[in-house]
């Protein structure tokens, strides 16, 4: 293989004569049209643009990719190219190339856009994702109106699947983290209340704070990222797929048939898992008290039972309800809001998960400091 | 073939995406019983034209008037009612994944009609024999090839018996011989129901094999160049880029 190089020189007549040599392969360190554009853009100007490839060996896209330069810049200053001297394969590349003019207004430019203009694109985004959002709870309401009237259009064995989906296929990582958050909080509570002699406290500690604050929280984190990712997921992948299209076109409402089913199943399931977890971490503390406190098996339940009334487990369980209702509107709106593309589904998933979490960790703040005024 | 008045009427519509004009100023008639091809190059809007005629998306500007009455001005519930009289088959079949082949077809029959689950059975065998997928009645989506699941969602338009079928490029993908069984079909379905068809393609032969009428769009003027029979605007036409078209590129400038 021959080094690739070329030569311009001016000829007679007015006309620049550019010699190509060598192998012009892409991937082969090519010199490129620079030298020949400097020449193009002196201030006396050749005619023309004439070429001598006697020596061009092998060549490809490399080849063609000089030669437009060559005519971008010719055409600019009105020179003329003789295309006379070039192989007959370029020629007929080049003609190609220039087949289907670029139609105007086609490009797109890169937009600088400046700080202002940035901070109030995203005060306008804010705006727009907030109006959508309260569009969507709305539609979700006049849905579940139509849902108790029986004159929604849904399939029931998908609200049952999605009953299942949400409920009894939880169970495993439910319990498995409840079982360990119980445990952790005995750890802590037995450490801390056994320096004032009241390790049999930690019953107290852990049944209140499991019932009332963590069995909630901790269920509607899980579910935020199993189901409400889920949904994010099954409803943006529709909507690529054009599923969500196809049932508009029949004039059903996608809401009622998509959504509707899904929050209620989850709003369902997560009272009963959220009772489910208070136990599994009742005995996680329990294991762990009868193991480090000296006390009996009923000594522990004894004082669980004292501890919890029965106001706490309806609190807890208003709770769940709460967080289970926003973790699947976060998860079908933005699965509804999905975009068109693979991208796109992954975003509104991740989306969901996080503004699941949000909302979540938010309303917990406010539930809280309002049992507390109600003395609950 | 089309009676004196025309089933649905494109009025001035103006179709954009923000402020991205992709077509305007269309305007065409379409008659009962017609095959009403819309066409044109690449990226000229055509699909955005047929969802602006089946409900997806609104016009900028202009209205699709259906026996008269005017689709994008009408309350929500009078758009569902009209929506009910098409049959619209996607691209890519649009199957929905979670369902059956015979849940996806019958559940606008169990949604819009009395039938019992038996009668619904046989409503969706049948439908499945008209496409050629007889026996395909307990698979799902995924497990069937991209042809059949255009001819599943062809089946999925046609559970309503419709008034008007709506097809977004039919016989994209599919075999010489297949394509042909399709244009068959849709020839049948007019001729025995009087169904009138509207379909998007760039497919010659079935361009001028079935249609009767058609709109011509231009992605470089932004409008239509031409309407009526697409027979007749290949020979006779006086633009040039819709005979070069409907000749496959090989049209002579008119003497």
């Amino acid at each position: 293989m021959t080094e690739a190089r070329v030569d311009s020189d001016p000829g007679s007549d007015n006309t620049l004569l550019v010699t190509f040599a060598g192998d012009w392969m892409l991937g082969t360190g090519l010199p490129g049209a620079k030298s020949v554009l400097r020449q193009l853009q002196k201030q006396v100007t050749p005619d023309t643009v004439s070429f001598d490839t006697e020596r061009l060996g092998e060549w490809d896209t490399g080849l063609i990719i000089a030669l437009l330069a060559i005519h971008r810049e010719a055409a600019k200053k009105d020179i003329k190219i003789d295309e006379a001297g070039l192989p007959e394969g370029a020629r007929r590349l080049l003609g190609l190339a220039f087949a289907v003019p670029e139609r105007e207004g086609d490009r797109r430019h890169a937009k600088e856009t400046g700080f202002l203009e940035r901070v109030g694109d995203s005060a306008l985004d804010f705006t727009t994702g907030a109006r959508d959002l309260l569009r969507f709870v709305g539609e979700l309401v006049l849905s579940l109106g139509r849902f108790m009237h029986g004159t929604a259009t849904y399939l029931r064995s998908d609200l049952l699947f999605y009953i299942q989906e949400a409920g009894a296929q939880a169970f495993a990582i439910v319990s498995v983290i409840s079982f360990l958050i119980g445990m952790i909080f005995a750890f802590v509570g037995v450490m801390q209340l056994n320096m004032f002699g009241a390790g049999i406290y930690t019953a107290d500690l852990v049944a209140v704070a499991m019932i009332r604050e963590m069995a909630p929280i901790m269920t509607a984190i899980i579910m935020a990222g199993r189901t409400g990712a889920a949904y994010a997921a099954q409803i943006g992948t529709m909507k690529v797929n054009e599923e969500i299209d196809a049932l508009e076109t029949l004039g059903m409402q996608p809401v009622d048939f998509l959504v509707t089913p899904r929050v209620i199943a989850l709003v369902l399931m997560m009272p009963l898992l959220t009772m489910y977890a208070s136990l599994m971490g009742i005995l996680g503390g329990l294991a762990v008290g009868i193991v480090m406190l000296d006390i009996s098996l009923i000594q522990y339940i004894a004082q669980t039972v004292n501890a919890v009334d029965l106001s706490s487990l309806f609190g807890g369980l208003f709770k769940s309800i709460v967080y289970g209702s926003l973790v699947a509107l976060a998860g079908c709106q933005q699965g509804m809001a999905c975009g068109k593309s693979a991208l796109a589904v992954g975003q509104s998933t991740t989306r969901a998960v996080v503004m699941g979490i949000v909302l979540i960790v938010v309303s917990a703040s406010v539930l809280t400091v309002i049992y507390i005024n109600i003395g609950i | 073939m089309s009676d004196s008045t025309p089933q649905i009427v494109a009025q001035n519509l103006t179709l954009a995406y923000g402020d991205f004009v992709v077509q305007r100023n269309l305007n065409f008639d379409i008659g009962r019983g017609d095959i009403f091809i819309i066409m044109g190059g690449s990226g000229c809007g055509k699909s955005t034209l047929l969802k602006c005629m089946i409900g997806l998306k609104s016009p900028a500007l202009g209205d699709v008037y259906y026996n008269g009455i005017p689709f994008w001005s009408s309350g929500p519930g009078q758009q569902d009612a009209m929506k009910r009289g098409f049959g619209t088959t996607f691209q890519a079949g649009a199957l929905w994944s979670s369902m059956t082949l015979a849940e996806n077809i019958g559940l606008a029959l169990r949604q819009y009609t009395e039938l019992s689950d038996a009668d619904i059975r046989d409503v969706v065998a049948y439908k499945l024999m008209l496409v050629g997928l007889a026996g395909f009645e307990d698979y799902y989506p995924s497990e069937i090839s991209g042809g059949m699941m255009k001819r599943a969602g062809l089946a999925r338009a046609m559970a309503l018996d419709p008034e008007i079928l709506f097809f977004d490029e039919p016989s994209a993908g599919l075999d010489p011989i297949s394509a042909k069984l399709l244009d068959d079909l849709i020839l049948e379905l007019r001729d025995s129901l009087g169904t009138t068809v509207v379909i998007v393609t760039h497919e010659l032969a079935s361009i001028l094999n079935i249609g009767n009428n058609s709109v011509f769009l231009d992605p470089v003027t932004k409008t239509q160049l031409a309407t009526g029979d697409p027979k007749d605007l290949r020979d006779n036409h006086e633009n040039l880029v819709v005979r070069n078209f409907l000749q496959r590129g090989t049209a002579e400038m008119m003497t």
